[in-house]
């Protein structure tokens, strides 16, 4: 039980955290759940967020392994709710505010100022994910080699994760 | 006016439902905003390119996820409060229950089966190269002028240098940078 309290504590907190997207709230989310409440290591934590990169639809889902991870079935739907509520309720409150405020100066001022400030955050998210996950210069080789293509050609991710997949049987076996 | 809808006839809950799952089920790759925009405003019409960028912008600035926001602005467009809860639970379904059954069998497997691990160490070397690769391609589409590559940097720093909270960061820099960027009189 206080289990689960902690749980919707933590996913209520990660979720008012992703301005800009949910890599942004990764330092937090591996503080929280690695150092803190110790569910899980961070090599773990880092291998369900890299599961969540290969799942379809929004790409923070991985927080619905931690539930399950922590408390079964029951864990990864309280976590999910308790995820998406709270920031959806406020989105659905401010949508029909936003409307009515499209003249107010301010919302300009806001929106570049959050803009930037998110920008700065998914990169700490990298930094932070990367600590965890590049160890060694062939999982760094692996990374640059990802992001060299994706900066090349703009493909779809998938095939290149399916490719480190059978990649990390070979190198990290 | 850019709020108005393009569908002449009311559409259905368990059509937003429907529209919403696939586009769940079918986005791979982080790119659910790109998905978003195809079936939204290409082949289903419910939203205008206008209306889709001002939603997208509203749902950037607000915490939660920008595909999940997305979902629940539309959905309240299309069929208030109910609506916005079918796309929500529509584009977040298939996705959640896939990385519930694959945390179960991660936990059930990894300590046994090392090939697990290594595929996993793979995969989440090539996930670095992957989110960094979204970080800058935002970056590019967001940061425009000197002063935002500084708050951007700011931000950065106190959370991945001083090891301070995301929310402090978010909270402090966002302030500063408001007020800077505060609404002025053309001159």
């Amino acid at each position: 039980m206080k289990e689960m309290i902690g749980l919707v504590g933590v996913s209520a907190y990660l979720s008012l955290l992703t301005v800009g997207g949910g890599m942004a709230a990764f330092p937090e989310m591996k503080d929280l759940t690695v150092r803190v409440f110790h569910w899980l290591t961070d090599s773990e934590l880092v291998h369900l967020y890299s599961l969540g990169q290969m799942a379809p639809g929004p790409n923070m889902m991985m927080i619905a392994a931690i539930g399950e991870w922590v408390a079964g079935p029951s864990g990864a739907l309280l976590v999910t709710i308790a995820f998406f509520l709270p920031a959806g309720m406020l989105t659905w409150w401010v949508g029909r505010l936003w409307t009515n405020l499209a003249d107010w100066p301010w919302r300009a001022s806001i929106q570049r100022a959050l803009g930037a400030v998110s920008i700065g955050l998914l990169l700490a998210g990298v930094i932070s994910i990367a600590k965890a996950a590049v160890a060694g210069w062939t999982g760094g080789a692996i990374a640059a080699a990802v992001f060299a293509v994706l900066m090349l050609t703009h493909m779809n991710p998938l095939p290149l994760m399916l490719l480190a997949a059978g990649a990390g049987v070979f190198l990290f076996r | 006016m850019s709020n108005e809808l393009h569908p002449e006839t009311e559409v259905s809950l368990g059509r937003i439902f429907l529209a919403f799952l696939t586009i769940g089920a079918t986005s791979f790759g982080g790119g659910v905003v790109g998905y978003l925009r195809s079936s939204l405003v290409g082949s289903l019409k419910w939203v205008d390119d206008e209306t889709f960028v001002e939603l997208l912008s509203i749902s950037q600035c607000l915490p939660g996820l920008n595909a999940s926001n997305m979902a629940i602005l539309v959905g309240d467009r299309l069929r208030g409060g109910p609506g916005a809860l079918c796309a929500l639970i529509g584009i977040c379904l298939p996705g959640g229950l896939i990385m519930a059954a694959a945390a179960a069998a991660y936990h059930a497997t990894h300590r046994d089966y090392p090939i697990v691990t290594a595929v996993l160490h793979g995969v989440s070397a090539a996930a670095v190269g992957m989110v960094l690769y979204v970080a800058i391609q935002l970056g590019a589409k967001t940061i425009r002028r000197p002063s935002e590559i500084f708050f951007a940097a700011v931000a950065l720093f106190i959370v991945a240098g001083l090891h301070q909270s995301v929310l402090l960061a978010l909270v402090a820099v966002g302030a500063v940078a408001t007020i800077c960027y505060r609404p002025r009189r053309d001159p």
